[in-house]
């Protein structure tokens, strides 16, 4: 991972930010990503990004808790130690249901939960560069990287067209590190004071 | 997606205030920030000495066996076991809230959500202690795990309910933990964020992942939380209907009843709703978070109680016909001996009855569903009306077996006993008062999702937007 340089466009409503994603790409810069306080539905297609396939991993996931459930039952009922309980069958498949199903939901949550914690680098100890503090609070924040051909002035310029309300260039970790923050990132600031992070 | 949703103007709205969305994170962040308030250091000194006392209570049990318990010949389940059934139930509501309503698009759970689902996860933490300490030489209570061991390897059986209990406790416990902290992730990340000293900043940098808010990271969460939700629904249905099981497949009268499973899961919402109710009605006081949780979300969930109540009520009704229909010997005299004013534990019977039937009718009435203190009175007698509808399942289905010789004497608990169960009281809230202190006891990424729509000063420009054609609407609202 190396340091990226990055122009940032921070909007203070979703109405402004929907219509300034499409020209922006329409313009051909190329989005870095959205930082946004809350999920905005719509706003994946809007910026062309492909639906995820996580469901299709849970669904996996279950299966092979189905089956584990399953085999594992009829293994040790049937072939390592085939106890005779009360004279019961030894395949009760009606019995086995119970464990079945909650080993379905076990393993495709347990298994989605970690998939979708590997997918986005999200775990205890990540640290990743924060464009702007209130990005969890009330600002979307556009960040576009800057490309050998981009024009960071003619950038800033068009992100203000567009209705960003604060614009500024950053240089930064593109990916996550351990450790601490970088010392020169600060803390909050309200949103009166308006200062730059 | 399902964002083309039309707002009625008739529905109160679920955010009252002129609320922006920085408003939304100071009202729900703002506890966390400031020093604990006299009362909540108050309420945590309490919670640790019943704690305390529990573990006490619990010491005495290991160390001298389940002998310390007024346990009987007959009575081998007792308060204990009806204090795990009343725990697990507890837990239901948060599900409900969080999951079931999710698939519903119930708008109103946003507001709730986040604590309910913090009191499952506590309430079957408590409920787990139960048969755990039950088995009596707790040493040996991996047992019960299915693990390749040295003693053949022996199996577990996996035709028994109480096993089946086993993995759906822990499943239960494991993925509502997992669903409760994957919401919490974007949260936690708005407190490091906010966060003006340097300890705070590095405690929920920690807790929050490394949460940046990127567009691919909230599609993927969403997708996460609507799955969880999905595999939540049917997870909550089968915990209750598996812990109903572990009456329901014995053969004693007055368990041996196929009504069980539904009959349980409505009673566990019920009672989970009532203790959600008991638990929000003193955190929106004390939080100050009236906006969020409002009057609305009050009387919605007394609504839940009142149909919830009433089916537990048909349920009663039915275990009485049928065991009159059926003219089994054995199961009319086990409900004689819950009904007939000259039995033992008829008074349980009727204050079951009473509690759980019939108290809640009264929230029939608008304007009692929206009185808070009589709902919060409401809801501590519903939750004592619970209790002892498990302990007239248990102990009034028992204490007179097949053998008149071997009819107990009165079954009173000892002191241990009610102090293990006091002991999981502290346990539940000591985890309680230190969740509302240290995480945001309201979704704040899912107000802020909701509060365009449903926010009060946001509802009074729909005016406008009805007038609007389909097409003008679609346009400004379907953003694709």
């Amino acid at each position: 991972m190396a340091k990226k340089k990055f122009v940032v466009g921070c909007f203070d409503d979703e109405k402004v930010l929907f219509p300034a994603v499409k020209k922006v790409r329409k313009a051909g810069y190329k989005i870095h990503d959205v930082y946004t306080p809350f999920p905005i539905h719509g706003l994946d297609q809007a910026m062309g990004l492909r639906d995820t396939s996580l469901h299709t991993a849970g669904f996996i996931y279950g299966i092979t808790g189905t089956t584990t459930a399953l085999t594992f039952m009829s293994w040790v009922f049937n072939k390592d130690w085939p106890l005779n309980i009360g004279g019961k069958p030894h395949f009760p498949l009606p019995a086995f249901i119970p464990i079945t199903f909650e080993l379905t939901v076990l393993f495709s949550a347990v298994g989605m939960v970690l998939t979708f914690c590997y997918l986005c680098q999200l775990a205890p100890f990540v640290k990743k560069h924060h464009f702007h503090a209130r990005a969890t609070d009330d600002l979307f924040v556009m960040v576009l990287e800057c490309t050998s051909r981009t024009n960071e002035a003619d950038a800033k310029a068009f992100l203000e067209s567009v209705g960003a309300k604060e614009i500024n260039v950053q240089e930064a970790e593109d990916g996550w590190w351990l450790g601490r923050y970088a010392k020169e990132q600060k803390l909050y600031s309200t949103p009166s004071e308006n200062s730059l992070a | 997606m399902a964002l083309l949703r039309y707002e009625s103007q008739v529905r109160e709205p679920l955010v009252t205030g002129a609320k922006t969305y920085h408003d939304v994170t100071e009202d729900i962040v703002r506890p966390i920030e400031a020093a604990p308030s006299r009362l909540w250091k108050i309420g945590f000194t309490i919670s640790v000495l019943l704690l305390l006392f529990g573990v006490y209570s619990v010491y005495r049990e290991v160390v001298y066996g389940i002998g310390e318990w007024n346990l009987n010949k007959t009575i081998g389940w007792g308060w204990d076991i009806t204090n795990f059934v009343w725990w697990v139930g507890i837990g239901h509501a948060g599900t409900l809230i969080s999951a079931i309503l999710l698939l519903f698009r119930q708008g109103w759970r946003t507001g709730v959500n986040r604590a309910a689902e913090a009191m499952t996860i506590f309430a079957v933490m408590c409920a787990g202690q139960f048969p755990i300490f039950h088995m009596g030489r707790v040493w040996m209570a991996f047992f019960v795990l299915p693990y390749p061991n040295s003693r053949g390897p022996l199996w577990v059986n996996f035709n028994s309910p109480l096993l089946w209990d086993v993995f759906a406790i822990s499943t239960y416990f494991t993925v509502s933990l997992l669903f409760w902290y994957a919401g919490l992730l974007p949260d936690l990340a708005t407190v490091r964020d906010r966060a003006k000293v340097k300890w705070r900043k590095n405690l929920y940098g920690v807790l929050s992942f490394g949460w940046t808010g990127s567009t691919k990271h909230w599609q993927r969460h969403e997708a996460l939380s609507l799955v969880l939700a999905g595999l939540s629904t049917p997870l909550v249905l089968s915990v209750h209907t598996i812990v109903s099981f572990d009456f329901a497949t014995s053969v004693i009268p007055g368990w041996h009843t196929t009504i069980f499973p539904p009959y349980f899961v409505a009673g566990a919402i019920f009672s989970g709703f009532a203790m959600v109710q008991t638990l929000l009605i003193i955190t929106r006081k004390v939080l100050n978070l009236n906006d969020y949780i409002t009057m609305e979300h009050i009387e919605v969930m007394n609504k839940v109680i009142v149909l919830t109540g009433s089916i537990v009520g048909i349920a009663y009704i039915t275990e009485l016909f049928i065991s009159w229909y059926g003219q089994n010997p054995y199961e009319m005299a086990a409900f004689k001996n819950r009904y007939d004013l000259s039995t033992p534990y008829a008074w349980s019977y009727w204050l079951m009855m009473s509690c759980n039937v019939i108290a809640p009718q009264f929230f029939w009435f608008r304007k009692l569903r929206r009185n808070i203190i009589f709902t919060f009175f409401m809801s501590i007698i519903v939750n004592v009306g619970m209790w002892f509808e498990r302990f007239v399942i248990i102990v009034t289905s028992i204490y007179r077996d097949y053998l008149p010789s071997s009819w107990s004497t009165y079954y009173t608990p000892s002191v241990w006993e009610v102090g293990f169960y006091l002991g999981t009281f502290g346990l539940f809230f000591t985890c309680f008062f230190a969740f509302a202190k240290y995480f945001p006891v309201i979704a704040i990424a899912e107000i802020k999702h909701i509060l365009k729509k449903n926010g009060e000063s946001y509802k009074d420009n729909m005016g406008e937007e009805e007038k609007a054609t389909v097409e003008h609407f679609t346009h400004e609202h379907a953003h694709h």
